[in-house]
């Protein structure tokens, strides 16, 4: 289900033609990383990063990787990406959000050299944008979590009200309310991608008011040791944070950049490289389940796992009809899948959570 | 109002946890500025004593070396601080907000091995016959250690400050530094002591996050609880026993506020995540407006160089 | 034994040895750190101090130290003022944001008219005004009911990051962005946009009015009589009040001018380099600039030189970073080192170091 939107192909080959500025014709590619966190963040930017340390593994002294980490978005940025087009880089990723208006202003100035943005969805003859669907591990979060909690009550973490964040809270409600129709969901808006401490206190408030199942999406592994310590269960989010298994961490939804970041230095190699809009899943392995411990019964590992085999197989959209959105109103119908347009820009819940978005 | 599923027991237990780093950093620098300095570096101070105190604690299988370790490597960093500003005689808002700064850089180069660890765990403390109470026992009566030792700290400090000799000459030396040194007492001595404690506190709280309450390490892990420990101090306005206020209610809004999201209570959020700065504010300003009573507590000599001159 | 004896009046010569010194004392110190994590430390110091203005890709960096420390002076010179007065203003960087949120949105509220001459005059008063009004809720609850200004303009800065993602998600945020956070670029708005005014210099509206700030903050100290009484009240409050200063008046003329400038940089920098409301749109410049403030010694060519060397530090530690693998830490702490060298050494402008001999008493 590997979906690539080509466009303008054939303005892109002919600015590839002429490489006067990258120098991949000889000496090594040099791939340059811009990073929004520390790279010891445990979570996203630390993903990232292993992505980086598998292109160097892979491609050896054929490749050059530089990085920046801890770069804010907007002008820090466009100079972080500039100098490293001045200094030579051949493809640049720039791997936040709001690295977007950046990247496309730097591109434009450096026409020879491959920019990949992470998220975004501004594209341009030099500026690929790759995204993975993080939603479709959500799905298989939530079917664990309906099945598991026994208080009917589960607890999510969420950072900003963006369309990235509601989509795993609808993703994760809708599964959960299928697998068991009691269930309950508090969401909790902590307003960072990225504080340890409030995220530690919003697990124990979530776990405070009944919840026993914590599904999170922010970046530190704060909340897993609350749940470790109140008993209840949770689940890795960007990296498998592997060390609160089999308990609290019953499972998790790890970000594998790598397959993708060495696709994309090896079509630089080749000179194959064009601009592309990946949206990637469980099926080509951007998005993987880490393992459901045996803390989880077998029969509902089994159904977790039949429903992950099912969404990467594309047999089985995470967003399936009939459902209605938050206030009644008819979304999708009975054999419906939502379209990416849609999701893209998603911003309601569906029906049956309670509570508002923020915005 | 009601108030759904929380529990007002369990909101308490809560915010005792949640609010001690800020207080043990807020009670260090408020001894630290009764002596008459401003070390703005609380933040650079926690971070170290947490990554200290994680390093120590993972490295040795024990959270009490690691809360040692923590004290002990702020409390070199805050000196430090005191070197710069008592002996070179440096601006001390300056130094102590490069202090901030070192402290954030130097702290992840120290922890660059010590990312995705787990800590041991520190236990919590059962006291005896109290925590076998029916319904408070369990929650406000089994904490872990640390929030029983910051309450003492502030009895601690209280007393100190208020009955001792040596608190009396801490006070003197901030009220009047050039009084105190023609006293005979040593303004440099009792000030770098200050400093000492301030920060040996303020890695106690950091570590405190790191150990206890998030409990791992990550860099930037404490995102900004120094500078809230120092906006406690002024909010105290130099009382052990309204800093300790000031520390729970920041600590009691910022955890209300979440539970009240949990629960559901239909309140926006944007006015929810800024609620506990603005209350914090509101109250200053009910209990400051008497014009005669505020401010007369703040240290004279608070922030000024001190050199003898004879 | 070694003690230090007051100058009668600051070495002259010493006030401009003393940052080149520390500076030197900088890099010998980094250099240790920089070979103990296992790097070239000449290599290193080299890429921070000297590619940025004479290196190779110089003709970029050069612009890029203007857009650096554009908004860390023009911040600063509004804090020395209220410093030299005794009124602390440390949230800044709460006043920033209030300036570019104001700014940003009168220019999106004129989306799509094409009228410079009219909207981009109009963003800058905005600015500054949401700026001078974000700094007027610590100046009057200081007056009126005595609360302490330091506490106060903290926290309003957490309350500000809080108003600016709000915008960014919600009332600001671009109609075409697909659901995401931020507002449109502003430049991509021509009347809105703060553009090079040379293209590729750096130059922007808020560096030249970092430099006119500078320009204006001297004279205002040097011949007006408001900067004398922010001296005198500064030196000696009580003085200050037999001399007629009304003391309400002057704490909030200075967190007035303090924030207005704040709001300034933030306008200038949210419709120029930065180009969007965002949630992540503030770095920590107001905070920085109470730094520069410090090692400029409160004097406006002082502070103009010590934006310089910080924004210097930056862009030479992020070339660093890039070029040499040297992890953003180090920069960090390296930085550190270097504030707290100057700020030692500087010790020997107002002292002379004396080696007693006889015994003491």
């Amino acid at each position: 289900m590997l979906k690539i939107i080509t466009l303008a192909a054939a303005a892109a080959m002919s600015a590839s033609l002429p490489a006067v500025g990258g120098s991949h014709g000889d000496g090594p590619v040099k791939a340059g990383f811009v990073y929004v966190g520390p790279i010891g963040d445990g979570g996203w930017t630390y993903e990232h990063h292993q992505g980086l340390l598998a292109v160097q593994e892979h491609f050896g002294d054929k490749v050059e990787t530089v990085y920046q980490e801890s770069v804010p978005e907007g002008a820090d940025a466009e100079r972080a990406m500039t100098q490293m087009a001045l200094q030579g880089a051949d493809i640049i990723f720039t791997t936040s959000f709001g690295y977007m208006d950046p990247t496309i202003n730097v591109a434009a100035k450096f026409p020879d050299v491959k920019f990949e943005h992470a998220t975004g969805y501004k594209r341009a003859d030099n500026v690929s944008t790759y995204s993975a669907r993080f939603y479709e591990g959500r799905a298989v979060q939530g079917h664990i979590a309906g099945k598991m909690t026994k208080t009917n009550k589960i607890g999510y973490i969420a950072s900003f009200p963006i369309p990235e964040v509601i989509r795993g809270i609808n993703s994760a409600y809708i599964h959960a309310k299928k697998a068991n129709p009691d269930v309950e969901m508090s969401v909790i808006w902590v307003y960072t991608w990225f504080d340890p401490p409030k995220e530690a206190d919003a697990a124990k408030a979530l776990i405070d008011n009944g919840v026993d199942v914590v599904l999170q999406h922010t970046d530190s592994t704060a909340p897993q040791a609350a749940a470790a310590e109140a008993g209840v269960i949770s689940f890795g989010q960007a990296s498998d944070m592997s060390e609160y298994a089999p308990l609290p961490r019953v499972s998790s939804i790890i970000d594998n950049w790598a397959p993708y970041y060495i696709a994309r230095v090896q079509a630089v190699m080749d000179g194959t490289w064009e601009s592309v809009d990946t949206w990637d899943g469980i099926g080509p392995g951007m998005v993987e389940i880490g393992e459901i411990t045996d803390a989880v019964p077998a029969d509902v590992k089994a159904e977790a796992e039949a429903l992950r085999d099912a969404i990467g197989s594309g047999e089985y959209h995470a967003f399936t009809g009939p459902l209605n959105k938050q206030d009644g109103s008819p979304w999708l119908a009975e054999g419906e899948t939502a379209d990416d347009g849609t999701l893209v820009g998603m911003n309601f819940y569906v029906e049956g959570i309670t509570g508002e978005i923020p915005n | 109002m009601d108030l759904g599923s929380i529990n007002p027991v369990l909101l308490v237990a809560a915010l005792l946890l949640a609010s001690t780093p800020i207080l043990l950093a807020a009670m260090g620098e408020l001894v630290v500025e009764k002596s008459g300095v401003l070390n703005l570096g609380v933040e650079g101070m926690m971070i170290v004593g947490a990554v200290a105190g994680f390093i120590a604690a993972v490295e040795s299988g024990s959270p009490a070396l690691g809360f040692l370790a923590a004290a002990a490597a702020a409390a070199v960093l805050a000196l430090l601080f005191g070197v710069l500003t008592q002996v070179l005689l440096s601006n001390q808002v300056a130094t102590g907000l490069g202090l901030t700064l070192f402290g954030l850089g130097i702290s992840s180069l120290m922890g660059q091995g010590y990312v995705g660890i787990r800590p041991p765990a520190s236990p919590r403390l059962e006291l005896p016959v109290l925590s076998e109470l029916p319904f408070l026992g369990p929650v406000l009566f089994s904490q872990h250690a640390m929030v029983y030792l910051s309450l003492a700290i502030v009895v601690g400090v209280w007393w100190y400050l208020r009955s001792t000799r040596s608190g009396l000459i801490l006070r003197a030396v901030g009220e009047s530094h050039e009084a105190a040194h023609a006293l005979g007492y040593s303004v440099l001595g009792t000030r770098l002591a200050a400093i000492a404690f301030g920060g040996a506190l303020a890695g106690l709280g950091g570590a405190c996050l790191s150990l206890v309450i998030v409990p791992q390490w990550t860099e930037g892990m404490t995102a900004g609880r120094g500078w809230i420990a120092l906006a406690i101090v002024v909010f105290g306005s130099w009382r052990a026993w309204r800093v300790l206020l000031g520390a729970y209610l920041f600590g009691g809004v910022s955890v209300l506020q979440l539970n009240l999201q949990a629960a559901g209570i239909a309140i926006p959020v944007e006015l929810l995540s800024m609620s506990p700065y603005l209350i914090t504010i509101l109250v200053l300003v009910i209990i400051s407006s008497d014009k005669r009573r505020a401010q007369a507590n703040a240290p004279n000599s608070l922030g000024r160089t001190f050199h003898a001159s004879g | 034994m070694i003690r230090l004896e007051r100058r009668p009046a600051p070495s002259r010569a010493w006030a401009w040895a003393t940052p080149l010194l520390a500076v030197l004392a900088t890099m010998v110190a980094g250099g240790l750190l920089f070979a103990f994590l296992g790097k070239d430390p000449l290599l290193v110091i080299r890429t921070i101090f000297w590619d940025p203005i004479l290196g190779e890709f110089a003709f970029y960096y050069r612009g890029q130290l203007l857009v650096k420390a554009g908004p860390l002076v023009l911040i600063a010179i509004g804090l020395s003022l209220g410093f030299r007065a005794g009124v602390w203003n440390i949230g800044a960087e709460g006043q920033y944001i209030m300036g570019a949120i104001c700014g940003a949105a009168v220019g999106l509220a004129f989306y799509p008219l094409e009228a410079r001459w009219l909207i981009f005059p109009m963003m800058v008063l905005a600015g500054g005004l949401g700026g001078f009004l974000w700094a007027m809720i610590p100046g009057i609850l200081r007056t009126r009911f005595n609360t302490n200004e330091i506490l106060v303009s903290l926290l309003l800065v957490y309350v500000a990051e809080q108003i600016l993602a709000w915008m960014a998600l919600g009332p600001l945020r671009s109609p075409d962005g697909a659901g995401f956070p931020g507002s449109r670029n502003l430049r991509h708005y021509d009347a809105a946009a703060n553009h090079e005014l040379i293209a590729g210099s750096g130059m922007h509206w808020g560096v030249v009015a970092a430099f006119i700030a500078v320009i204006l903050g001297h004279v205002l100290l040097s011949r007006h009589i408001l900067g004398f009484n922010i001296r005198l009240a500064g030196a000696s409050p009580r003085a200050a009040r037999f001399a007629g200063v009304n003391p309400g008046l002057l704490v909030l003329t200075c967190l007035g001018m303090s924030g207005a400038l704040a709001g300034f940089a933030g306008l200038f920098e949210v419709a120029g380099p930065a180009g969007q409301i965002n949630i992540d749109f503030n770095v920590g410049y107001g905070f920085t600039a109470i730094i520069v403030a410090f090692l400029g010694r409160l004097h406006p060519v002082g502070i103009l030189l010590a934006g310089f060397l910080m924004a210097l530090t930056y862009i030479g530690g992020e070339a660093a970073q890039a070029t040499l693998g040297v992890p953003a830490a180090a920069i960090q702490a390296f930085q550190g080192m270097l504030l707290f060298f100057l700020l030692a050494l500087d010790v020997m402008t107002n002292y002379r170091v004396r080696f007693d001999v006889r015994a003491r008493a």
